[in-house]
């Protein structure tokens, strides 16, 4: 029963929250200007919840986004990982958080160029506490087959699920996807989604999925669509949409 | 000002952190090159104008006794411009509160004024006068060594007598440039003196009235002074002549000239070593920033930019990185080559000294290091003026990796992957690694080249002070005496032993080749100075031949077997034809020796010395000294620990100010070889390793992949180094070779340790500099851009 008055992404029922932020905001001080990017965020991210962050350039997402993996600090406001309050931490214990719990995806994939698909991901399970092995991540995004290939002589699209492969392959309990799509085909990026969906449903992943693209919106749990720096609306999807069954 | 040259002030300052580490480098090289140069030119242009003023002969000869009339026969000799007679002698000086016997050179000069030839700078006081037999001038730095003025006076034993000898005036010749004392190599002032002395005076000591023992010529221009050397041998030869020869052999012109011919070859070399290490970081930084432009290129080209107005951007670039080298290194060159000109003016006393580099050294500075950077980057700026607009504006394909043996193979699974990393990066650029490491290995090498100097000095005064020369004490006396007399040596205070050793003067010739030099006679019992071969140890002595020094025997250009044709300068004048016996290796010198027993039958003389080497007890040195001052045949006491000081003393003065000055530009090098490295790998790979911090990664563990990849370069550099530093030995010891010097390559463990450790603290210093720029990486920009 989609909510479309709701611009508070709080999570009322009884279910386990990893990500809670309250009251976020985010000032850029660049020259002589304020450029106000969060003005006041509450959003819950629950376990498991695969959320599709909506909304032009400029809406904010990417800096939501940044703030809650640990790449940037809030203006103000609090922000909790599972009971943790993790709003002012140094940069250190960043470190630690994004390594410990925070799987990211990019535009643009951001291989190494000198390591191999099963090399790229073994980058990150070193350093991991519980990983899965690289193999396995590989076989997960379907890419069981291209273990031994370096980036350049991957697709795209094989490139992106080597990057969701490295992402997921230490358990992170948040997987950050931002435009994962962006730089795909649509037929390519629905088998990058679909990799996505595989992640959240058999790891049980909370995760979420920074777009342009509205028809994505249809395989979340939530939808959340942002505009100037503020929750313009949040949706709740009845049912998921299987990303084959989404077409752009 | 234009929009491209605005982006060119940009890109400069953005760059500033290379753009300063390619400056040193450029820097040292230009400084370098004019501080040579300006040496150069103002120890030729000084010795140039100070020998024109001052009237420096140009043919010198000795004799026994001549009769003032023959100076006139000499004159008459075609080519001869004017003559001067004089008297020239040694004496042993006692000097107030100095307590060993100083060396004096009495040399005449007329009464009445200034003689033709030779003229003195009088530096203080005035000329000595007539009916004042006592009145001297004596050399400035001799004065200044005992600080002694116009109305000091001291004692000197002039032909047996013993006469106190007032100074009324300070001056400098031009045959004392490097003013030294027989047997010596560095001039010690305190140890050695000229002294001028009216030449009725020296008549009356001498018992020379109406003749002279020394002649100097000046010759017309376009002389042939073979000629006049010859046709004046023939008129001295009655009187005992010596042997004349031209200025190119006067002893103090000719450490000058060789000096100075040193210093030509150091512009030659160095600059060049350093300018093209400067060309290729330029090549590097500039190839490194042309790639991160590509877009811009294409940008510019699309606008309608032509192929020759990107080019000339770039080169505008690095001219402007090359000119702030260029005037960093003027201002150094200026500066060490005054302080250069100025040390070298306490080695070689000049009354005037000109330090005015003219404007083509600066000149020859700057397009010396303009051309070499503009060669070294040439391609990169051609690539960058070729590239096709279309093909700019797309990014670069990524990079292909392989896979190796090396990290595929079984050692492979012991890496982790930012070791992988690492070892991949330098797999795939091996060129630019190499240089990277060839860079520091040049860096250790010019210390290394540098530093050495110090080990090969010590290794040659060992060799020559110690091994080769064991006597405390070398005493000359006025004329050969019978072998006998070394007994009464024997019988002074302190004396434990004593050999007698004579060296007579002489022509040798070979071929068409010949060489003016001595012949001394060696014993085979003596020990204290054995025929000593420089990596054999003693040699013993042939009972017939002559043993020659490598050098003299080069310059002969004969070997063990061949026929010298020997020209005796003294006594009889005997000539004979002796074969060559043996070969010494020696650092110092071009010696030729002959056992004692067959130079005396060539002489057709009895047993006789004109050296005296003493073993002494140290305890009683002074009451030693003060017998020697009051013996009147004794005309130079030379003592060995005196002599280690002085060459210690000397080259510690020269080359501090070399080997700091390499150290730094080792330094400089260093640094800017591996901040450039390491920054241009920060520029290529800041957004994988931004990736990486986002994954996780702590800064240390990134730091780790970028600056462990420059450490491996740097490590593999420092056996690199090592042989690199060992062949530039090699090269600038047989480059700077001459007859007086023959600098052995040696290089001390502890130098290459030194040399390896000053650059890793370098090299440490740049890689901190890079770390710091790490901990700022845009993780976030990260995200969205693709390179």
């Amino acid at each position: 029963m989609p909510v479309a008055a709701e611009t508070n992404a709080a999570v009322a029922d009884g279910s386990e929250i990893t990500i809670r932020a309250r009251n976020l905001t985010k000032v850029y001080h660049t020259g002589e200007v304020d450029v106000h990017a969060l003005r006041g965020v509450d959003v819950d991210f629950a376990a498991r919840e695969l959320i599709v962050l909506l909304g032009p350039s400029g809406s904010g997402k990417s800096t939501l986004l940044n703030i809650l993996g640990g790449l940037d600090v809030p203006s103000s406001g609090e922000l909790y990982f599972r009971d943790r309050e993790i709003t002012a931490i140094s940069e250190a214990d960043r470190t630690k958080y994004r390594r410990d719990h925070v799987g990211f995806v990019f535009q643009f994939y951001n291989l190494v160029p000198s390591l191999t698909a099963r090399e790229n991901v073994a980058l990150v399970t070193e350093i991991a506490r519980q990983p899965l092995e690289p193999a396995e991540a590989l076989e997960l995004v379907g890419l069981g087959d291209r273990l031994d290939h370096f980036p350049a002589q991957l697709s795209g699209g094989e490139q992106q699920r080597v990057a969701i492969a490295r992402a997921i392959a230490k358990q992170p309990e948040v997987l950050l996807c931002d435009e994962p799509t962006g730089a795909l085909d649509s037929q390519t990026g629905v088998i990058v989604l679909e990799a996505i969906e595989a992640v959240n449903r058999e790891l049980g992943t909370t995760t979420a999925v920074i777009t342009h693209n509205v028809v994505i919106a249809d395989m979340a749990d939530r939808v959340i669509r942002m505009a100037d720096g503020a929750i313009a609306s949040v949706d709740t999807n009845a049912r998921r949409l299987q990303p084959a069954d989404l077409s752009w | 000002m234009l929009a491209l040259n605005r982006k060119l002030w940009r890109d400069l300052n953005n760059l500033r952190g290379q753009v300063l580490a390619v400056g040193l480098v450029i820097a040292s090289g230009v400084g370098v090159l004019v501080m040579s140069l300006s040496v150069h030119e103002s120890l030729s242009v000084t010795a140039e104008a100070y020998y024109d003023r001052y009237r420096f002969a140009d043919v010198f000869a000795g004799s026994k006794r001549t009769p003032e009339w023959v100076a006139r026969r000499i004159a008459d000799i075609p080519g001869v411009q004017s003559v001067q007679t004089r008297i020239v002698h040694m004496a042993t000086l006692d000097i107030p509160g100095f307590a060993e016997p100083v060396i004096g050179q009495l040399v005449s000069i007329p009464e009445d004024g200034q003689p033709q030839l030779n003229r003195l700078a009088l530096r203080a006081g005035r000329w000595v006068q007539a009916g004042h037999p006592d009145e001297v001038i004596i050399s400035e730095p001799f004065a200044e060594a005992h600080d002694l003025g116009p109305g000091d006076s001291f004692d000197a034993i002039i032909n047996g007598n013993k006469r106190a000898l007032s100074i009324v005036g300070i001056g400098l010749g031009p045959e004392f440039v490097y003013a030294i004392g027989p047997g010596a190599l560095m001039p010690d002032e305190a140890r050695f003196g000229v002294v001028w002395m009216g030449r009725k005076a020296l008549e009356a000591a001498y018992d020379l009235k109406g003749a002279f023992n020394d002649v100097s010529l000046s010759l017309l221009r376009g002389t042939n002074e073979t000629n006049v050397i010859d046709r004046l041998d023939q008129l001295l030869e009655r009187y005992g002549g010596f042997g004349a020869f031209a200025r190119a052999d006067q002893l103090s012109n000719w450490f000058l000239m060789n000096e100075i011919a040193q210093i030509e070859t150091l512009s030659g070399i160095l600059p060049t070593i350093f300018l093209a290490v400067a060309a290729f970081l330029t090549q590097m930084v500039l190839a490194r920033l042309i790639a991160i432009q590509r877009s811009e290129i294409g940008l510019l080209k699309a606008f309608g930019y032509s192929d020759f107005e990107i080019g000339w951007h770039f080169i505008k670039l690095v001219i402007a990185m090359t000119a702030v080298g260029i005037v960093m290194g003027w201002g150094v060159g200026a500066w060490l080559g005054r302080t250069t000109t100025e040390l070298y003016a306490t080695l070689y006393r000049f009354p005037l000294l000109i330090f005015q580099p003219s404007a083509s050294v600066f000149a020859i500075g700057a397009i010396v290091s303009l051309g070499a950077a503009l060669a070294g980057t040439f391609g990169a700026v051609r690539r960058a003026a070729r590239l096709p607009p279309a093909e700019a504006m797309r990014p670069p394909e990524p990079p292909a990796y392989q896979k190796s043996r090396f990290l595929d193979g079984p050692l492979g699974r012991w890496f982790d992957q930012p070791t992988r990393i690492l070892f991949r990066q330098i797999g795939r650029w091996p060129g630019r690694s190499a240089v990277t490491s060839l860079g520091v290995g040049m860096a250790i090498g010019v210390l290394i080249m540098a530093m050495q100097w110090m080990d090969s000095i010590d290794h040659l005064a060992q060799v020559y002070f110690f091994d080769a020369q064991r006597q405390d004490l070398m005493v000359g006396l006025v004329e050969p005496e019978a072998s006998r007399a070394r007994h009464d040596f024997a019988q002074l205070p302190g004396v434990l032993s004593v050999e007698g050793t004579r060296i007579v003067g002489a022509r040798l010739h070979a071929g068409n080749r010949s060489h003016r030099g001595g012949i001394q006679g060696v014993r085979p019992t003596d020990t204290l100075q054995p025929i000593y071969d420089a990596s054999g140890g003693v040699v013993d002595v042939p009972p017939e031949g002559l043993v020659l020094g490598t050098k003299l025997a080069e310059k002969l250009d004969v070997g063990i077997g061949d026929q010298v044709q020997v020209e005796v300068l003294s006594g009889r004048r005997p000539e004979a034809v002796l074969p060559v016996t043996g070969l010494v290796e020696t650092y110092i010198g071009v010696p030729a020796f002959m056992n004692t027993d067959a130079l005396d039958r060539l002489m057709r003389e009895r047993p006789s010395l004109e050296y005296a080497n003493l073993v002494i007890d140290e305890n009683r040195q002074d009451e030693l000294f003060a017998a020697l001052k009051d013996t009147p045949r004794v005309v130079a006491v030379m003592l060995r620990s005196a002599a280690v000081e002085t060459f210690y003393k000397t080259m510690a003065e020269t080359l501090t100010v070399y080997v700091s000055f390499f150290a730094a530009f080792a330094v400089a090098l260093g640094f800017g070889v591996v901040y450039n490295s390491a920054r241009i790998a920060l520029s290529e790979r800041g957004r994988d390793l931004a990736t990486l911090r986002v994954l996780g990664f702590t800064r240390r563990e990134i730091a780790y992949i970028l600056l462990g990849e420059v450490g491996l370069l740097i490590f593999l550099a420092l056996p690199l180094g090592a042989i690199i530093g060992k062949l530039l030995a090699l090269m600038m010891t047989s480059v700077f070779e001459t007859e007086l010097f023959r600098i052995p390559p040696v290089v001390e463990p502890s130098t290459y340790g030194i040399s390896i450790l000053t650059v890793m603290i370098s090299a440490a210093v740049s890689g901190w500099l890079i770390r710091r720029r790490l901990n700022r990486l845009d993780l976030i920009g990260v995200l969205k851009t693709r390179e």
